[in-house]
């Protein structure tokens, strides 16, 4: 019992520590707090009286993807606004993504937002939302096949334009040789940025396949590549989280290579404000989720659908050291 | 327990009262979890209970229903197949591009196909009898091996990481109509995977209880050395459990090859432990010698209800790993009860 006790007040001693820690000791900078501040700056009430329609996104991601992240705030921001109810699901493998979309069309949802990623496998669900009179708006993968299959519009990047842009940048900096560093074998979207690259780029493209889902993999696969050839003055790593890994690579490596990188996030713009980073394009994944929602909303509101049957592009946007000034305050909430 | 009778060895001698046989039953504690499960997301979620949606939580279910048959039946022989996830895509993989290649007819690839997958199911089994290692160390080479394979092979031949479309070839349409059509059936729009899943429990009930192979895998699940000392044929019962996953490997290959025309040569990680916890759920023990084929299927059926029922009752499905591992141990820990509940009353 006594022992009991001299444990309870060992507990409460630890626990008053802390907290008298935590309120002595108030960071000024970052935080938290920083991070409401921002927010506060992108919030909203609904602008309109249409009725609450239920639109649903169902994405090839897998658990915890940072761009998805950022689309889904983008989806997000406009349902509030649209006065829509959101639902999200996702799965990297085509089949159960499929099975999720049916299980949205079971709950007769009144608009559906898919990728298309692995567009075989979205085929007949697609088909069947829309003999089900649920419009379909497809985003980010899949431009070359949302028109055939049905679909009102598509939003997103076309990956090769994309990957060509990227080589010609490289062009400007006078690269010679380049790693392509994919994080996803079997993702035919990171093929063809890298077969976009090998198109515009002057110099040599090499592909390196790493296991995105585990980084130390990342770091030391950059590193041995780094190591064993030279030659190489720029790598260009396919997802933002990936960015800074390279870098790390490179450095332990001690290679001199560029690292530059597709897409963004708060520590990608930090690292292109200080330099550490040559460039990135993005393809604003915000924008998706936000005009996937919004035209939804519009379609069945006025009947109006941007694109004329093409795709609408949201990118790509090349960011280099100015443009990250002024968009590290929005990755930092999230929007970017 | 001789090889030569064919009863089930749970089968006391005396005759036992309905009630005793039904507590002493391996999938009574998941059928009350599945049961549970149903009229949670019933309440819930509230469009969960039509009929569109009952037939998408079927279908669910079967994907994963089907593997966990064979690989509930290999656990109750004591070993695991960590390579049974990749296997199926293996198994889509050869027959698309088999048929692609030879400009075949789509049930050339077909065969081939099954060849090529009861031959690694053979390789497994050969390379467990033979040099005694774990199945879990085994298997999981053949798992690494068979995800490389996926993919430098599809790479090496297709040119990309999918395999091109054989939908527009011959046998096509027939091979889609034995392993991915679907029929009405009243409001029901059923997926024939359903009927495979169900005719797979029922065969392999049929073996488990009434035939001397089912004996003889409760015998080498139990202790291997007993069984061998009583005359089982330990090494032809494990060989062909494992070529019983690839089997159903097979099968579940083919139905993804069908239904989608083209393969993703990266998918099938990680469902091999789908397949396992289904058959756990279903009251199958990690030290073999226990478990049935019925009790797989409720465990998958119970997996379908849960990751679909997420999406009808409108979740954020980034809990639902969580909620997998939780219902994973719930039901774990009511199997065991309930089997020490019917050990007493015996």
């Amino acid at each position: 019992m006594a022992r009991v006790r001299t444990g309870v007040r060992a507990v409460s001693a630890v626990l008053a520590a802390v907290l008298g820690a935590t309120l002595a000791g108030c960071s000024s900078t970052g935080g938290k707090r920083a991070e409401e501040r921002a927010a506060k700056a992108a919030q909203g009430r609904s602008a309109v009286d249409t009725p609450r329609w239920t639109f649903a996104m169902v994405t090839h991601s897998g658990d915890g993807d940072t761009f998805w992240d950022i689309v889904q705030s983008g989806a997000k921001q406009a349902a509030v606004k649209d006065n829509i109810k959101f639902l999200y699901a996702h799965d990297v493998e085509g089949n159960k993504q499929a099975q999720s979309v049916q299980a949205m069309i079971d709950q007769k949802v009144d608009g559906l937002i898919v990728s298309l990623a692995k567009p075989d496998a979205m085929k007949d669900v697609v088909a069947k939302a829309e003999k089900a009179g649920i419009p379909v708006i497809t985003v980010n993968s899949g431009s070359d096949k949302s028109k055939e299959f049905g679909a009102l519009t598509h939003i997103g990047q076309d990956e090769v334009i994309a990957g060509e842009a990227v080589g010609e940048q490289l062009n400007e900096r006078g690269k010679k040789k380049a790693v392509c560093v994919l994080h996803e074998q079997g993702n035919v979207g990171h093929e063809q940025r890298c077969e976009g690259v090998k198109k515009s780029f002057k110099g040599e493209v090499v592909n390196l396949y790493v296991e995105g889902t585990n980084m130390p993999n990342v770091q030391s696969s950059i590193e041995a590549k780094l190591q064993s050839d030279k030659d190489v003055d720029a790598v260009v790593t396919l997802g933002a989280p990936f960015a800074p890994t390279a870098v790390k690579a490179a450095q332990q490596a001690g290679s001199k290579a560029e690292v530059d990188t597709f897409d963004l996030n708060a520590k990608v713009a930090d690292s292109l404000k200080d330099g550490s980073l040559g460039f990135a394009v993005d393809q604003d994944p915000y924008l998706q989720g936000y005009e996937a929602v919004d035209l939804l909303w519009l379609y069945r509101y006025n009947r109006d659908m941007l694109g004329g049957g093409r795709p609408v592009l949201t990118g790509p946007q090349i960011v280099t050291k100015d443009d990250a000034k002024v968009l590290a305050e929005y990755t930092k909430r999230g929007t970017r | 327990m001789s090889s030569t009778t064919a009863t089930a060895p749970e089968a006391a001698p005396r005759v036992r009262s309905l009630p005793r046989r039904v507590l002493g039953r391996p999938e009574l504690g998941s059928v009350v979890g599945a049961a549970a499960v149903f009229v949670f997301f019933a309440i819930v979620a509230d469009s969960f209970l039509s009929a569109s949606s009952l037939s998408t939580v079927l279908y669910a279910s079967s994907t994963i229903g089907i593997m966990a048959v064979p690989v509930a039946l290999l656990m109750i022989g004591g070993e695991f197949d960590l390579s049974a996830g990749v296997m199926v895509t293996s198994s889509a993989l050869v027959s698309s591009m088999f048929s692609y290649q030879m400009t075949a007819n789509v049930w050339v690839g077909v065969g081939v196909s099954l060849l090529v997958t009861l031959a690694i199911g053979f390789f497994n089994g050969f390379v467990l009898t033979r040099t005694k290692l774990p199945s879990f160390i085994i298997t999981l080479g053949t798992f690494l091996m068979l995800t490389g394979l996926n993919l430098g092979f599809t790479k090496l031949i297709s040119g990309t990481v999918s395999t091109k479309t054989i939908g527009d070839m011959e046998g096509f349409d027939s091979a889609r109509a034995l392993f991915a059509s679907h029929f009405t059936l009243g409001d029901v729009d059923l997926q024939v995977t359903v009927l495979w899943w169900i005719g797979l429990v029922a065969v392999a009930t049929w073996v488990l209880l009434r035939t001397r192979a089912g004996n003889w895998v409760f015998a080498v699940g139990g202790g291997v050395d007993a069984a061998r000392a009583v005359g089982v044929p330990v090494r032809r019962t494990k060989i062909g459990l494992y070529m019983a996953v690839a089997f159903c490997a097979w099968v579940s290959g083919q139905h993804l090859l069908m239904s989608y025309d083209v393969v993703q040569s990266g998918e099938g990680v990680g469902n091999e432990l789908l397949y396992i916890i289904a058959a756990v759920i279903g009251g199958c023990l990690m030290t073999g010698g226990y478990g049935s084929a019925i009790g797989s299927a409720v465990g998958a059926f119970i997996f379908g209800m849960t990751s679909k029922g997420i999406v009808y009752a409108q979740w954020n499905p980034d809990w639902f790993k969580f909620f997998l591992g939780a219902m994973l141990l719930l039901a774990t820990l009511l199997n065991a009860w309930v089997r020490k509940r019917a050990e007493a009353s015996k």
